[in-house]
């Protein structure tokens, strides 16, 4: 705001006795018309209570050191808390008030030097505003000019500018040379080629149909009309990669009256007894689906929100899902339990490049 | 030469240990010269310049609390078989980082305390940040010579939220792994490199074994790395740059009035950091903070209905809500995820909007002087509506992180709360713009009428002719000041060059000049208020 105190066109911030003047644009700023207000200057200063009562400056003094004495006693406090409020295992409550009575004897130690220095600085330091002057950020000339000459000396005795092979070849090594780095994180990951892995799952033929956590195998006569059964693979317990294939292997199982489910010609013998079984794993971003709701047959997915309708084959009724929940062909084997008829036939989870 | 003449002035009560140690450091680092130079440096003093401070605080809480914690926690996904005190977890099987977790909380005296202010104060952080960025953004202290000093306080903004999201990964619990679950199918969503991308950063398949060490090298070392020094220098830009201040009765763009480091502001900075210290502990000690007992060590499987990100990360999740239905296709053989893209690339447009700002208005403005007194926001009204239209727009977004508590809460479908917030993301902004320019326009024309026509005192007069009137206060000289000293900028207007034309760009940079001073309101002048005293 160079208009305070100059109505030409002079950069803000430089000083009025600087021998050059530079021009800077003030752009589109209006210039301060002639008739403005003038800055009147700093206003006198405010005075406090305890610049004129002695006695209230002593009690101020007296407050600070009381903050300060204080935040020792509770310094002391938080140390003899933490003794006298050990934590008994497996009681919890013992490690609630360890916490409490640790806490607030160093949050109140922290709190009244705080509000200490800050009392003391308020009501007992020197009160008043203060002036500096601002320099503009700019070097001054000479600066600018002893620096220009730092640059222009460096280039003539290396000949940086002038020896184009030197600089060219300088400035191609050191874009190349981070290249190795880059190279270096290949093994960051297996050798194995990702797509592959992401379009199979440990599901098979005559897999059995497992609870998860329990791992017990699903009798057909066990999943009744409205029941939600959250399934893994029986291979999965072996599974040297137990968590990345349930990351994938995850099945939903519910079964719906047969008159309910909406069955392409394809897909004819995929369902049990109108036992149906989809994979967990939402297409979206990936997110377990594991919220079913009875009476509609939709599934809900807690993290954004889609929708999926078990009686249409898990197709999307909402949200930002675009692909069906892939649907894991079953029937029962000769005990009557739940098996796969086969692997999935596409990809579950979240949607990737490769995928199609 | 052999004889030193050493001046020495006897010290005042209470010195000597400070001069003699002060003597001694300067002798081996002539640190004089930094003292002298910075010891007395003025500081202006404003509520709203705290903000950044309690950045920097809530910065210092995470490093201390941080550094505690690292001394216990084990970043390994090495499956073990718990047997802490923690009843009900009792020989589940989880990872080597989800058992120190809890035994962190559980079995180590004051380790709950030192999570809970780990966590309060990097929600804290983030927080400070953001409305130190509003702070500067409203009044205009991104103005030259400031520019760049906004960029890296935007990269701080980013680095802090990358170090909360790393961070919230660590103790691999449920509520976290399904967090980089959600990232995964982000990655995973990108044309190209996606798949690989997800594939070498979770070592394997999601989610590996080494996501937990990974996230914890650079949440320990190379993110804060990165981080302290670019605090340093947006530190030791405010230095250079010195601090903006208010417009006020003897300030200028030319001084700086304010208080010294030593000893005012020093003993408030110094007492501040500890009052925030102090706050951030006190609200550790009684309220709880990500108790991930209570979820249970990551499995792909189960999920908990309602979960949520940490605060920051809210507008990124849910940006991905909001997005219409149906937009993934495949074309040419690949798959195409516009649903995660989408948001994606919307929320890139904000964020880089944002940063790109200073540079953009000064291109307007075409003011290339530098600018030392910060502006209320009434005064740069279009700024001010822009300003209001992001943070609705981010508002927006991050109240969709929360659509399905929403829907739960209010006893709404999920349909309609999501429906609304899509609607409120497209109109919500057009509406905070305009209401924006508007109240700050209405504002400015009240400073007007206070500057030249004084206040209403409320005191009522009748005249001889049996009319009535209240009497108006006029202001005093320091307070009108404070109304009347800001910049006016005129709309552009388009001149033909030396060559006779007139280039798009400047078309362009017209169009833009007018859409931001078309309807300014100048400043009141002396001369106006001389002109309306004689009529009356």
């Amino acid at each position: 705001m160079a208009q305070h105190d100059s109505e030409h066109d002079i950069a803000a911030g430089s000083e009025l006795d600087t021998v050059a003047q530079r021009a800077v644009s003030a752009g589109t700023a209006v210039a301060v018309p002639s008739g403005a207000f003038e800055n009147p200057g700093s206003p006198p200063d405010r005075v406090r209570a305890t610049d004129l009562d002695p006695k209230k400056e002593k009690t101020a003094e007296r407050r600070v050191g009381g903050l300060f004495l204080f935040s020792i006693a509770a310094s002391i406090f938080a140390i003899v808390a933490y003794i006298i409020f050990p934590i008994v295992p497996g009681n919890l409550s013992s490690v609630r008030l360890n916490n409490l009575f640790l806490g607030l004897g160093i949050s109140l130690a922290l709190i009244s030097i705080g509000l200490g220095s800050i009392y003391w600085a308020k009501n007992l330091m020197k009160d008043g505003e203060w002036e500096e002057h601002r320099h503009p950020t700019r070097g001054s000339e000479d600066t600018r000019a002893a620096a220009a000459e730092v640059f222009r000396l460096g280039n003539e005795e290396s000949g940086f500018g002038r020896r184009t092979l030197i600089r060219r070849s300088l400035i191609g090594a050191l874009v190349v040379s981070p290249l190795p780095a880059v190279v270096m994180f290949r093994d960051l990951a297996p050798a194995a080629d990702p797509v592959a892995l992401l379009k199979s799952t440990v599901w098979d033929a005559n897999v059995r149909l497992m609870r998860d956590p329990a791992n017990t195998p699903i009798k057909a006569s066990d999943v009744t009309l409205g029941s939600v059964f959250h399934v893994i693979p029986a291979t999965l317990a072996n599974s040297a990669h137990y968590i990345e294939d349930k990351a994938k292997a995850a099945v939903l199982l519910m079964r719906l009256k047969p008159e309910d489910l909406h069955v392409s010609a394809d897909r004819a013998d995929w369902n049990y007894q109108g036992i149906v079984a989809y994979s967990k794993i939402c297409t979206h971003v990936g997110c377990p689906v594991a919220l079913a709701e009875q009476h509609t047959h939709h599934l809900l997915c807690p993290c954004h929100q889609s929708q999926f309708d078990i009686s249409h084959e898990a197709k999307v009724i909402f949200g930002p899902a675009k692909r069906p929940l892939p649907q894991l062909p079953i029937t029962v084997d000769s005990e009557g339990y739940l098996i796969a008829r086969s692997d999935f036939h596409e990809p579950v989870g979240p949607s990737f490049w490769e995928r199609s | 030469m052999t004889t030193v003449q050493e001046t020495t002035t006897a010290p005042a009560k209470g010195t000597r240990f400070t001069s003699a140690a002060a003597n001694y450091l300067d002798e081996r680092t002539s640190i004089s010269g930094i003292t002298k130079e910075l010891g007395r440096k003025i500081f202006p003093d404003h509520w709203s310049f705290m903000l950044g401070e309690v950045a920097l605080y809530s910065f210092i809480a995470i490093l201390l609390s941080g550094t505690f914690l690292t001394f216990f926690f084990e970043p390994t996904m090495t499956q073990v078989h718990y047997d802490g005190s923690y009843v009900p977890l009792k020989g589940i099987q989880m990872s080597a980082a989800y058992a120190s977790t809890l035994d962190i909380s559980f079995d180590i005296r004051g380790g709950l305390l030192m999570r809970q202010v780990h966590h309060w104060a990097a929600l804290l952080f983030v927080a400070a940040i953001g409305l130190h960025m509003l702070r500067v953004f409203f009044n205009g202290s991104f103005r030259k010579p400031r520019e760049l000093n906004w960029v890296i306080g935007f990269t701080l903004f980013i680095l802090a939220m990358a170090e909360g999201f790393t961070g919230y990964s660590l103790p691999d619990d449920l509520l976290s792994g399904n967090g980089l679950r959600i990232i995964d199918g982000m990655v995973k969503g990108i044309p190209v490199i996606g798949t690989w991308t997800s594939y070498l950063l979770f070592g394997g398949e999601f989610p590996g074994e080494v996501i937990v060490p990974r996230l914890y090298s650079l949440h320990i070392l190379l993110v804060p790395a990165i981080l302290v020094a670019a605090l340093g220098l947006h530190l030791l830009l405010m230095v250079i740059n010195k601090h903006t201040q208010y417009a006020g009765p003897g300030r200028t763009n030319e001084n700086v009035v304010g208080v010294p480091i030593m000893p005012n502001f020093a003993a408030k900075a110094g007492g501040f950091f500890f009052v925030v210290f102090g706050v951030i502990v006190l609200i550790s000690s009684f309220f709880t903070i990500n108790p991930i007992w209570n979820y249970g060590p990551y499995d792909p499987s189960p999920i908990s209905a309602g979960t949520q990100p940490d605060w920051y990360i809210g507008f990124l999740d849910g940006a991905l809500r909001l997005v219409p239905p149906g937009l993934e296709f495949v074309l040419w053989g690949h798959t195409w995820s516009f649903n995660i893209l989408l948001p994606m690339i919307v929320v890139g447009i904000f964020i880089v909007a944002v940063v790109l700002y200073p540079f953009l208005e000064a291109w307007i403005t075409g003011d290339k002087r530098e600018h030392h007194i910060t502006e209320r926001p009434r005064n740069a009204p279009t700024r001010t509506a822009i300003g209001a239209a992001g943070v609705t727009f981010y508002a927006v977004l991050w109240a969709a992180a929360a659509s399905d508590i929403l829907a739960t809460h209010f006893h709404l479908t999920i349909e309609a709360v999501t429906h609304s917030l899509q609607a409120l993301l497209i109109l919500g902004p057009i509406i905070a713009y305009f209401v924006a320019k508007r109240s700050c326009l209405a504002l400015q024309k009240k400073d007007r009428e206070i500057a030249l026509h004084g206040y209403e005192s409320g005191r009522m007069i009748r005249l001889p002719g049996g009319q009535y009137h209240e009497v108006h206060k006029e202001l005093t000289d320091y307070e009108r000041w404070r109304l009347v000293d800001y910049l006016d900028y005129k709309p552009l207007m388009v001149r033909p060059d030396a060559q006779g034309r007139i280039s798009p760009m400047q078309r362009v940079r017209a169009a833009f000049s007018r859409w931001f001073f078309e309807d300014r309101i100048s400043p009141a002048t002396r001369a106006e208020l001389e002109s309306g005293k004689e009529h009356h």
